[in-house]
């Protein structure tokens, strides 16, 4: 562990987490499309991120930074799936809901009262 | 026309084969425009994605799959040449193959629930499903009627704003838990039938970039209304699209004396 830590300028890391690094930029962009602040907010912020990173040789750190990137991905999935549950609930359910709770509570009121 | 099912238990069949209905729609986050002649909302270079509802769907369909339920899930779609975009991101999902109806353009615009029913009812006919999975309403035109009109058509037992599918107690049904004014009602249906999915029926999972590229790999087949002999004589015409009125602001009172002289204002007290 202690040898790997040790950045040889000169080696540069493996191929495979090239591609995977590679991969990783593909698929946050195509998540990008449905970033509420629009494609381009996302895709110039995910551009200068990886662009500030590209300097880091160290096998380690990148993997780091790769494990970093697809939780990103899963909270951008947990941000859309939020947001369109919340828009349609909102949408289709709102006023349902409002009327259900305001007809109970005046009838809750009620029914005290007259078994008392 | 009749489809017998064997009613052997369903946990030791070997699974049930189910159609999911997905619908290209205008993407539920755009801010919807009316077009200046007031004839439609605007559509060119607007982003589409499948109908909420029917990613609900796909996505309930998927996880019967998993749970053993269902054997093979396939998708269905009756749109323009784009509604491929939208049975990819079915497949993306977990679905196993998919059936694009395509609409020619120009018939697009005059097509409602009943046409889009009635191919649906001819493709039950050669696909024999046992399980056709609609979502409720498609956030477009609100119509709530494709999946009705379906079971009408086939005369299938109907489960509509099911939030929840399962086996029924002897295994031999589905008990769907629907959501309804005021609560919740659990009905047992027999196979083959009709659900409409609600929206606590599941969390759709998200179409990774990944899943789309192998989606491209599964087989997706193509259909015409004349090949499944529907006809698409349109039955309305749409008179006119508005924007919905500008709610106008209200006014605070401080007693019951400016109430009174406001509502004399406004000529609703003497």
């Amino acid at each position: 562990k202690l040898q790997s830590s040790i950045s040889d300028p000169m080696t540069s890391p493996p191929p495979q987490l090239r591609s995977q690094v590679i991969a990783l930029y593909k698929n946050l962009l195509y998540m990008g499309r449905d970033y509420p602040k629009g494609y381009a907010y996302f895709r110039d912020r995910l551009k200068s991120v990886f662009l500030k990173n590209s300097g880091v040789k160290d096998p380690d750190q990148i993997k780091v930074l790769i494990g970093r990137g697809e939780f990103v991905i899963k909270e951008l999935e947990a941000l859309y799936m939020l947001r369109k549950y919340r828009a349609l609930k909102h949408r289709y359910y709102e006023k349902d809901e409002a009327t259900t709770s305001a007809t109970t509570s005046s009838s809750d009121k009620e029914a005290p009262t007259k078994t008392q | 026309y009749i489809h017998i099912i064997n009613k052997a238990d369903m946990a030791a069949s070997k699974g049930l084969k189910i159609l999911v209905g997905c619908k290209r729609v205008i993407d539920y986050a755009v801010k919807v425009r009316v077009k200046p002649d007031r004839s439609g909302v605007v559509t060119e270079g607007v982003k589409h994605s499948m109908n909420p509802f029917d990613e609900i769907a796909v996505e309930e369909a998927v996880r019967m799959k998993e749970k053993k339920l269902a054997g093979e899930a396939v998708a269905i779609s009756v749109g323009p040449p784009q509604s491929q975009e939208t049975l990819r991101t079915a497949l993306a999902m977990g679905i196993d193959r998919a059936i694009h109806v395509e609409i020619p353009l120009a018939q697009l615009e005059k097509l409602q629930p009943i046409h889009v029913s009635k191919l649906l009812a001819k493709v039950c006919e050669s696909e024999k499903p046992d399980l056709v999975i609609l979502g409720k309403q498609a956030i477009d035109d609100d119509c709530n009627q494709t999946g009705q009109m379906l079971a009408a058509l086939l005369d299938w037992p109907q489960a509509t704003f099911a939030s929840k599918i399962e086996p029924s107690q002897d295994s031999k049904q589905l008990r769907v838990t629907r959501e309804v004014d005021g609560g919740l009602e659990t009905i047992d249906v027999s196979v083959p039938a009709v659900v409409t999915s609600d929206l606590r029926l599941n969390e759709p999972r998200y179409a990774t970039l990944p899943n789309i590229m192998k989606a491209k790999k599964k087989p997706l087949a193509k259909m015409s209304p004349d090949q499944l002999g529907v006809d698409l004589q349109p039955r309305q015409e749409v008179i006119s699209v508005e924007d919905p009125p500008v709610r106008k602001a209200g006014a605070k009172v401080e007693s019951v004396e400016d109430l009174v002289g406001k509502l004399r204002e406004k000529g609703l007290v003497k």
